[in-house]
C-alpha cells in the first residue's frame, strides 16, 4: 500500500476506533477494575479488594443456581431454534412438489416466510408483555381461556406457566415456557438465514438426487444439512450468546425476577440483583467479567469444533 | 409501591445495558458507573431567615424528582406552587417518573438530582444508599419551623413517621403519605347479604364458606409481587406474636423466627390456601385488584392508595372500605394495633447541588397547605397531621376509623429496608407459602436459615431497631 493511502485509511478509521475504545473497550476495562474492589454503586468511595469479589463467587449458591439455568438454555435454545429454522426453511424452499421448472418450496411459502420472520420484527419487550396476556394465569389468558371453554382444564386450576416451578424433566417448568417464547421468537430469523443459503445451493444437486432416488429425507440429511453447515455454525454461536443474556424474558415476565423461588434465576438476573438492588456493585462487575469470560470461551470452542473445509460450488 | 412492573422499550435496553448484558456482557455495565468527577459545590447560603431557614439562594434552581405511581403526581404540582408563592426567584424543575433507580442511580455518584421521591418498585435500596453516604442526613429540616403552623417540622408531623425515616439514628427520608393498610371489602355487598368484615382468621374462616355459596372467592392477592402477601403475613405476625418478636426479626436476633405465636399466625394463612379459599390464578396487583371490584372475590388486602390507583375502574354502586388485617383472637399479643406507617419518601443526595432548596421545597410539601391537597387529590392521607381532616370520601374515612381504633403501637417491619437478601428472600417465600408449595413449618425454617446466613456475611453492614 503506498503511503498516502494509507494514510488515508487511517483518517477514515480513527474516529470510529477511537469510539469503540471509548465506549467498548474502555468500559470493559473500567469493569474489570471494578470487579476488584467493593464499590457499591452510589458512591465515589470504592477499596480495593483483590479477587475477593471472585474467590465468594464460587462458593455463592445463587450463581450456581444460575449456571445450570443458562446451561440448560445454552443446549436447548439453539437446538431448538435450529431444528424449527431448519424444518420451516427445508419446506419452504424444497419442500413442495417437483415439476419441469425444478424443486419449490410448499404452496404460498412466500407468505410463510413473511409471517415466520414477524417476531423478529418485534422487539423483545413487545414479545414479553405479549406473552404475558398469553400466559396469563387465569381465566383472561389465552390459552387458560381457550382450555377453559373447551373443557380441558378446571377452571380452578389454572395452568400457572411463569409461576409454575415444578420440575419438568429434572428442570422448572418456568424455564420450559421461557424456552417456548425464545423459540417462537428466534426460528424466524435464523429460517430466512438458512433459506438464504439454501438458495445458493445449485438446484441440480437436488435434482441429480432425485434421479437417482433419493427422496426427501435423505436430500435433506444427505445434501442440504452438509452443505449448511457454515450457516448453522454461526447460527449457532449466536444463538449461544442469545442463551447466554435471557435477561429481558426473565426480568419482564417472572415473579420477583427470576422466580418463584430462584426457579429461573439467570446469570442476568444475579448480577442485576447484586448491582441494582443489593448495591454491591464491584461484586455484580466480577459475575459480569466471570460471564463475559465464560462467553468468549464458549465462542472460541464453538467455532474450533464446527471449523471444516470450505466446499466451493 | 404500586408501579406498573411493564417496561417500555428504552429504558429496559439501559437496563439490560447497565447489567452488563447485551452480546459481550460487561460492556454495558460501565455506562452506569460513570466514575467520579467531582462536582462543584454551589451550596453557597443565602440569607438565612425564618421563612427561608436553610438559606435558600435567589434565582437558584432545583430539580424535583417524583415518583409516578398509584398517587400520580398532581398533589406535588400543587406543592410547586406552594413553594414558589414564597420563593417566585428560585426555579423548580419539575420530572415524574415510574423508573426512579433507574434514572437517577447512575447520577448519584456525580450530579444527582436535588430531591428524589424514592419509591415504587424501581426504588433505590435504602441501606445501600445510606452506607455510601449517598445521602444527607435531614435533622435540621426536623428541626425547622414549620411552614404555616405553629412549632417545628417534626412537631407537624404524625407519629411514626420521623422514627420511620430515621436510620442509624439520623434522620434520611422524608415519608409524605400515611398508608394504612388492611383488609378491603365492599360494603355495599357485605350489608346486602348481611355479612360482617371478620376481626380474626376465626370469624374468617366461619364466614367464608357463605361468601362461596354466592360464588365468590373468599379471598384474592397479588402473586405477581411478593411483598404484596408479605405485608399481611408479617402484620399477622406483630398481632400474634407481639411487637418485640418482630423488632427481634429485624434485628437477626437467633431463633427470632421460632418466638411463641409466629408459627400459628403463619399456619392460619397455610389453612387459607389449603381451604382453597383464594381465587385460582396468579394475578398481579392491578389483576387481583380489578378482580376483586369485579366481585369475583370478597377481600383483597392492600394500602390506602388502593381507591386512587383503580379510580378509573371502579364500579358504580361499590363501596371501598377498609377493616384492620386479621388477628389469631384471643392468644394475639397485640391485637389491636395496625399495620399503618409513613411511607413514599423524598431524599436528598449527599452530592446534591441545591441542597437547601430541596429542604425548602420538603417543608412545603409537608405543609398544613400541601397536605391537604395531597389528601384531597389522592383520598390518601399525608404524614403531616390533619390533612384529611376536610376531605369527604368514605375509603378514607373507614381508613380514619380503623386508625381511631389503632392500638398503642403502629406495626412497623423494618427487614426488608435493612437487607435486601431478606427482602429478596421474605418476598419469595411469602409467594410460596401463597402458593401452597410450603408449610408455615418450612417457611420459618427458611426465613430463620435466610436470617442466619446474613447475619453470619461480614460483607452486609448490620443494622438495629429499639422501637
Amino acid at each position: 500500500m503506498r503511503h498516502g493511502v494509507a494514510r488515508f485509511v487511517t483518517g477514515f478509521l480513527a474516529l470510529p476506533v477511537g469510539l469503540y475504545l471509548f465506549y467498548v473497550v474502555w468500559p470493559f476495562l473500567q469493569a474489570a477494575g471494578y470487579s476488584l474492589t467493593d464499590w457499591g454503586g452510589y458512591s465515589d468511595r470504592q477499596q480495593f479488594v483483590g479477587l475477593e469479589n471472585y474467590i465468594r463467587l464460587f462458593s455463592d449458591e445463587l450463581i450456581r443456581k444460575a449456571f445450570w439455568h443458562n446451561v440448560f438454555f445454552l443446549v436447548t435454545v439453539p437446538l431448538f431454534t435450529i431444528a424449527l429454522a431448519l424444518f420451516l426453511a427445508f419446506l419452504l424452499n424444497v419442500g413442495g412438489r417437483e415439476d419441469r421448472a425444478g424443486i419449490r418450496g410448499v404452496f404460498g411459502s412466500g407468505l410463510y416466510k413473511v409471517i415466520f420472520f414477524f417476531p423478529q420484527v418485534l422487539s423483545l419487550v413487545v414479545i414479553a408483555v405479549m406473552w404475558q396476556q398469553i400466559y396469563r394465569a387465569d381465566g383472561q389468558g389465552l390459552i387458560n381461556g381457550v382450555l377453559m371453554k373447551i373443557g380441558l382444564i378446571d377452571g380452578d386450576d389454572p395452568i400457572t406457566f411463569m409461576y409454575d416451578p415444578e420440575p419438568f424433566l429434572g428442570v422448572p417448568a418456568v424455564l420450559w415456557w421461557l424456552l417456548l417464547i425464545a423459540v417462537w421468537s428466534g426460528a424466524g430469523f435464523y429460517m430466512v438465514l438458512f433459506s438464504a443459503a439454501m438458495q445458493s445451493i445449485p438446484k441440480d444437486v437436488y435434482e441429480a438426487a432425485i434421479l437417482d432416488g433419493a427422496g426427501r429425507f435423505h436430500t435433506f440429511f444427505r445434501i442440504t444439512l452438509p452443505l449448511l453447515r457454515d450457516t448453522v455454525s454461526v447460527a449457532w454461536v449466536y444463538l449461544g450468546f442469545i442463551a447466554l443474556d435471557m435477561f429481558a424474558l426473565v426480568y419482564i415476565m417472572t415473579p420477583s425476577q427470576g422466580g418463584p423461588n430462584h426457579a429461573s434465576e439467570i446469570f442476568a438476573s444475579v448480577i442485576n440483583f447484586n448491582a441494582f438492588q443489593k448495591g454491591q456493585f464491584g461484586y455484580a462487575c466480577a459475575i459480569a467479567v466471570a460471564l463475559a469470560i465464560f462467553t468468549i470461551l464458549l465462542a472460541a470452542l464453538q467455532l474450533r469444533i464446527t471449523r471444516r473445509e470450505r466446499i466451493e460450488y | 409501591m404500586s408501579v406498573s412492573p411493564d417496561l417500555d422499550r428504552r429504558t429496559l435496553l439501559r437496563r439490560a445495558a447497565a447489567a452488563g448484558l447485551l452480546v459481550t456482557p460487561a460492556v454495558g455495565l460501565l455506562s452506569a458507573c460513570a466514575g467520579s468527577t467531582p462536582t462543584p459545590n454551589t451550596d453557597s447560603p443565602g440569607e438565612k431567615s425564618n421563612d427561608n431557614p436553610f438559606g435558600v439562594q435567589k434565582d437558584s434552581a432545583v430539580k424535583v424528582v417524583i415518583f409516578n405511581g398509584g398517587l400520580g403526581d398532581a398533589w406535588a404540582k400543587e406543592d410547586q406552587a406552594i413553594f414558589t408563592a414564597k420563593h417566585a426567584d428560585v426555579t423548580v424543575n419539575m420530572s415524574s417518573t415510574q423508573k426512579i433507580k433507574t434514572e437517577e442511580q447512575p447520577k448519584m455518584a456525580t450530579t444527582p438530582s436535588d430531591l428524589i421521591m424514592n419509591s415504587g418498585a424501581d426504588l433505590m435500596d435504602l441501606s445501600t444508599l445510606i452506607n455510601e453516604g449517598a445521602i444527607e442526613p435531614l435533622d435540621d429540616l426536623l428541626a425547622a419551623p414549620a411552614w404555616d403552623s405553629e412549632g417545628t417540622v417534626a412537631d407537624s408531623l404524625l407519629p411514626g413517621t420521623v422514627s420511620d425515616g430515621t436510620f442509624q439514628g439520623k434522620y434520611y427520608v422524608v415519608y409524605v403519605a400515611f398508608t394504612v393498610w388492611g383488609n378491603w371489602y365492599n360494603g355495599a355487598l357485605f350489608s346486602k347479604e348481611g355479612w360482617e368484615p371478620p376481626k380474626t382468621f376465626e370469624e374468617f374462616f366461619t364466614l367464608a364458606p357463605k361468601i362461596k355459596a354466592k360464588g365468590l372467592a373468599p379471598y384474592v392477592y397479588d402473586a405477581v409481587h411478593g411483598y404484596y402477601p408479605r405485608w399481611a403475613l408479617m402484620a399477622s405476625i406483630w398481632k400474634s406474636a407481639g411487637r418485640q418478636a418482630v423488632i427481634d426479626i429485624d434485628n437477626l436476633k437467633e431463633n427470632a423466627w421460632r418466638a411463641d405465636g409466629i408459627l400459628p399466625a403463619l399456619e392460619a394463612w397455610e389453612k387459607m390456601v389449603k381451604d382453597k379459599l383464594v381465587l385460582p390464578g396468579k394475578l398481579d396487583h392491578t389483576q387481583s385488584q380489578q378482580a376483586w371490584l369485579d366481585g369475583k372475590a370478597a377481600f383483597i388486602q392492600v394500602g390506602t392508595w388502593l381507591k386512587n390507583e383503580m379510580a378509573a375502574t371502579i364500579p358504580p354502586g361499590f363501596e371501598m372500605k377498609l377493616s384492620d388485617y386479621w388477628g389469631l383472637g384471643a392468644t394475639d399479643k397485640a391485637p389491636k394495633d395496625v399495620f399503618a406507617g409513613a411511607g413514599e419518601g423524598f431524599v436528598v443526595p449527599s452530592k446534591a447541588p441545591n441542597k437547601a432548596a430541596a429542604k425548602e421545597f420538603l417543608r412545603a410539601v409537608v405543609s398544613k397547605a400541601g397536605s391537604a391537597k395531597f389528601a384531597e387529590l389522592t383520598k390518601s392521607l399525608a404524614s403531616t397531621k390533619g390533612s384529611g381532616d376536610n376531605v369527604q370520601d368514605a375509603a378514607l374515612a373507614t381508613a380514619n376509623e380503623v386508625m381511631k381504633n389503632a392500638g398503642q403501637d403502629l406495626i412497623s417491619v423494618k427487614l426488608w429496608d435493612f437487607y435486601a437478601d431478606l427482602d429478596k428472600e421474605g418476598q419469595n417465600l411469602s409467594q410460596e407459602l401463597m402458593a401452597g408449595r410450603l408449610t408455615a413449618a418450612q417457611f420459618v425454617d427458611k426465613m430463620q436459615a435466610a436470617a442466619d446466613k446474613v447475619a453470619k456475611d461480614s460483607s452486609i453492614t448490620k443494622q438495629t431497631r429499639n422501637a
